[in-house]
């Protein structure tokens, strides 16, 4: 019962294959039974959330730490597959095979929370990735042009290199330590030599930058956000960043010696994200590029959250990513369903949003603004416990305060391309831009995602202190 | 937390601050626009009755915090919901809570597309600005202070005039702006505070002096851009031109207050040695200010924006009169802030009304309205004569108050600032006089009605308070003096501490 929500996901996917073998289909029940299984999976989820087991000789362990991330995961695969369920760029022919993928990439991604041996996080995260860069090419040929087949090569191409980054600090850890296993990893490396000890845990963590989109590893997000079908990106922007701070948390807290270094390693690139990530989306008319530069500065926010290297910091960085998945999940709810036949938005085709669609416009101004760090949304609790956090974490330092400053300066950029979007959306007319309608149950799960917002930014102490109790499962 | 006296019985902040959120939330449901300005009208008016009884049951005796509320909030930070008032934030919700009925009510007709909105957007500014004015926990108050663009910018992006999105951005960006680094120093405040962030505790400790610099300025930046103070000014013309009537009320009446306020309860009492450093320099701003606001207006053909700049320089004597740190100048200054609440305000209704017949702000277009508006002329006329501060009328008695106390520290501070109040004088009487009168070449005025009675019901209560604080000012000084006597007595005792170490070092 530990691994139902995986066990969950393996039916569904062995299921969709089972039915993509049959030729005629039905799509709207292929439809229902999709949203129904996202939902089920959550409530597995939610059933197996105090569960604890070891499982696989010790190297797979089900605690409330790897329970509070499946949870969230799956809470992201149901709300993709709820506001994304028409799938309007996939051709109707390829769509069980597109969840079956779905389905083991969100399988892999909870396994790789689970997984505490090294070889097991390798595995996990392969299947996860290898499935997501099937999930790119899948997009339907639009104007010819194959720009889904170029992301799905960048993708795969980059994703591999990043992996090799990782394989190669696994090596080293393994070569230092002489086990796979992380608590003897953790015994292990406090021993070893020590400018190998910290190169071989920044090259595993080079692998998790990846996923995250931190810089210097976040070269590929624009290119795949955009030439993905809008689904596709919905799901890259969310749920695999959950997997990936899992991970962070994991190894950066297996870190010790001179982690001096680390720390300012950690927050050179935190920095860099930030700027890097702000002052790109400020130029963006794409929208999916935009979030996806946005994405690679919330990115850098999570690792101010790292850089404490203390479990409040790791509890906070948590809260951090699960808000951040939140908003964003309301971001493409909005984008999939203002798209008419699956194709990328640009900021101008959201003109009028107010007159064409007012409960998706409202949706995306709050999901916006929240995104943007405003109060009382998540986005401005999490930014702000994030810089406390920081600033606590180096009180006399010189340099923690000038990170601090920094972030708060891009707060500042980051508003800019965020409001010119709502501004967009609200005070321009729709010329001639047509109505757009969106079933009732997606509306109400948007409205549903928008109280999230709201309630996990003004109210924010119970889920602070349930990531702050995942985080001391594992420390 | 000796210096809080706790509320047992009805939470009256609370209700105060949520029924406007309440009413705006039941406002979402609805697209109907007589029930949505019926019922903001509803909603602000009971705020407005039940603010009254702040004032019935406050005691002017004591300096301490009274009607507090206190709760957990997020444990975690020691974060609290802690609310309070004193002398010198009971006037100013005063001022908000009277002014809200009235913003509703001048939108009556000016406002005709997306009512249900607007009244929401209006509600939801009530509640943030009343919160901010109460909050006694500084996230509680950063939360508030900044949720606040949210609606402002709405108002002005949405319903503004023609510029709206220029206007809106700008005054967006510059008050973000200027509030990111205040966020830093209130974080910082809290680690030397043994991490807290409730706001007497952070009030006179001994920080280092490099310390009280660095926070001053990041409060500085923030206050004195939303104040706004001279060289920070540049976003008030275009949201005060841009923005619907209602707005600008808003923005002149209570938003630019807070600015002021921030300056009285954060700069003065957290940062007291930086305050005496650097007063020197706020005080020649606010001379510039007051002379650069005074000129510019001076040189306006739009009235929107002649009154926008007018702001400039009100605020200027606001600032000054806070930085001489003496009881004069900062009760002066506190009754400014309200004056200015009520005499700008009511003059940009005024030309809210005025644009509703004419559709422009060009005074040229207004020019010899008096044949056919006696009645708008007369509110006009009264409202101009307060402006510039005419005797009998309220801004007198606070400028009187702000200038005598900064004879007492400057005598050339003050002389120079005595030229700002004939600028002014210059300024408001031009404008009445093209008004009223006009030339021989004014255009034809004579489709023009006068006000109607819900129009003389908006105006009304603004004269009344006119003259009411220019007659008899006593009620309003005693309500604010124990705060400010306190306020400028410990403020004397740090500086007395601070040289006596000096001695014995």
């Amino acid at each position: 019962m530990a691994i139902l929500p995986e066990l969950m996901l393996l039916t569904g996917a062995a299921a969709f294959f089972v039915i993509s073998l049959y030729k005629q289909l039905d799509f709207n029940q292929v439809k229902n039974a999709v949203v129904c299984f996202g939902v089920v999976t959550f409530i597995a989820a939610l059933i197996s959330l105090k569960s604890q087991a070891t499982m696989f000789y010790g190297s797979y362990e089900v605690d409330l730490y790897s329970q509070v991330f499946k949870l969230m995961i799956s809470f992201g695969v149901a709300i993709v597959l709820i506001f994304g369920k028409n799938l309007k760029d996939i051709e109707e022919a390829d769509r069980p095979e597109y969840y079956i993928f779905l389905f083991l990439s969100a399988l892999g991604l909870m396994m790789v929370v689970s997984s505490v041996e090294l070889i097991s996080i390798f595995v996990s995260l392969e299947l996860s990735s290898f499935a997501l860069y099937l999930l790119v090419p899948m997009r339907s040929d639009r104007n010819g042009l194959r720009i889904q087949m170029e992301a799905g090569i960048k993708y795969i191409l980059f994703g591999v290199l990043a992996t090799g980054f990782m394989l190669f600090g696994m090596s080293y850890i393994f070569g230092l330590t002489g086990t796979t296993y992380l608590q003897e990893i953790m015994v292990g490396l406090q021993t070893a030599p020590q400018p190998a000890a910290l190169f071989a845990i920044i090259m595993v963590l080079a692998g998790f930058f990846f996923k995250l989109a931190v810089f210097p590893m976040h070269f590929w997000v624009p290119d795949i956000y955009q030439g993905a079908s809008n689904e596709t990106t919905g799901f890259i922007a969310t749920v695999p960043k959950l997997a990936a701070v899992a991970l962070l948390i994991r190894i950066t807290s297996m870190s010790s010696g001179n982690i001096q270094f680390l720390v300012y390693l950690l927050m050179f690139l935190a920095v860099c994200s930030m700027f890097y990530g702000n002052l790109s989306a400020l130029v963006q008319t794409d929208l999916k590029r935009m979030l996806g530069f946005s994405g690679i500065a919330h990115a850098g926010f999570i690792l101010l959250g790292l850089l404490t290297m203390d479990a409040s910091g790791y509890a906070i960085a948590i809260y951090y990513i699960s808000g951040y998945v939140v908003m964003n999940l309301a971001c493409f709810l909005v984008l999939c369903n203002v798209s008419q036949n699956g194709e990328n938005l640009e900021i101008k085709d959201l003109q009028g949003l107010h007159k064409r669609q007012p409960i998706l416009a409202f949706i995306l101004a709050v999901s916006l603004f929240a995104l943007a760090g405003i109060p009382p949304f998540v986005g401005f609790m999490g930014k702000f416990m994030l810089l406390t956090g920081a600033l606590k974490a180096g009180p006399e330092s010189l340099i923690y305060l000038t990170v601090v400053i920094l972030a708060a300066i891009n707060t500042g950029i980051a508003i800019y391309y965020y409001l010119s979007v709502v501004r967009t959306a609200y005070t321009t007319d729709p010329e001639d831009r047509p109505d757009v309608t969106v079933d009732g149950f997606t509306q109400t799960v948007g409205i549903g995602l928008v109280l999230l917002i709201i309630i996990m930014g003004a109210l924010p102490a119970k889920f602070v202190a349930l990531a702050d109790t995942a985080v001391r499962t594992i420390m | 937390m000796d210096n809080l006296i706790i509320n047992e019985g009805f939470p009256l902040l609370s209700f105060l601050i949520f029924l406007p959120l309440a009413g705006a939330v039941i406002l979402l449901f609805t697209s109907s626009d007589s029930f949505a300005r019926f019922w903001a009208l509803t909603i602000t008016t009971i705020t407005a009755i039940g603010s009254i009884l702040l004032v019935t049951g406050f005691d002017t005796t004591t300096a301490k915090y009274q009607f507090v509320e206190k709760h957990e909030w997020i444990p975690q930070f020691n974060i609290n919901y802690i609310i309070g008032i004193d002398g010198i934030s009971i006037l100013l919700i005063m001022l908000t809570t009277i002014i809200m009925p009235f913003c509703v009510l001048a939108s009556w007709k000016y406002i005709q597309k997306r009512v249900a909105p607007f009244m929401v957007c209006l509600l939801i500014m009530e509640t943030s600005m009343i919160g901010v004015f109460c909050a006694l926990d500084f996230v509680l108050f950063y939360v508030l202070w900044e949720f606040m663009l949210i609606p402002m910018y709405m108002l002005i992006a949405i319903w503004g005039g023609p510029r709206k999105i220029y206007a809106s951005i700008k005054f967006f960006l510059y008050t973000l702006a200027g509030s990111i680094l205040l966020l830093v120093a209130i974080i910082a405040l809290y680690l030397e505070n043994d991490n807290s962030f409730f706001i007497p505790d952070m009030m006179w400790q001994s920080y280092s002096f490099t310390f009280q610099i660095l926070v001053f300025l990041a409060f500085f930046l923030a206050f004195a851009i939303k104040v706004p103070m001279f060289p920070f000014h540049t976003w008030l013309p275009a949201a005060h031109v841009e923005a619907p009537t209602a707005g600008s009320v808003i923005l002149a009446s209570v938003l630019l207050k807070m600015g002021t306020y921030g300056f009285l309860r954060f700069c003065l009492p957290i940062t007291p040695e930086a305050t005496f450093a650097m007063a020197p320099y706020v005080l020649w701003l606010s001379i510039a200010g007051i002379l650069y606001g005074g000129f510019t207006a001076l040189a306006q053909s739009d009235m929107k924006k002649l009154i926008a700049y007018s702001s400039v320089g009100h605020m200027g004597f606001v600032t000054l009169g806070i930085f001489v740190l003496n009881p004069q100048g900062v009760e002066g200054a506190i009754l400014q802030m309200i004056n200015h609440g009520v005499t700008t305000g009511a003059l940009f209704l005024c030309v809210g009304m005025i644009y509703e017949r004419t559709h422009s702000r060009e005074l040229s277009v207004a020019a010899g309205v008096g044949k056919y508006m006696p009645w708008y002329v007369t509110f006009l006329a009264f409202f101009s004569l307060s402006a510039f501060g005419f005797p009998g009328t309220n801004s007198f008695i606070s400028e009187f108050m702000i200038l005598a106390g900064t004879f007492k520290f400057n005598i050339f501070l003050a002389l120079a600032a005595i030229p700002g109040a004939v600028l002014a004088a210059a300024y408001m009487l031009r404008m009445l006089q093209k008004i009223i009168w006009g030339g021989t070449n004014n255009p034809d005025q004579s489709y023009l009605v006068d006000l109607s009675f819900r129009e003389i019901i908006t105006l009304t209560p603004f004269l009344i308070f006119v003259f009411w604080i220019g007659l008899g000012p006593q009620p309003f000084i005693d309500l604010m003096h124990t705060s400010v006597a306190n306020l400028l007595d410990q403020l004397h005792n740090s500086q007395l501490q601070e040289v006596a170490q000096l001695v014995v070092r």
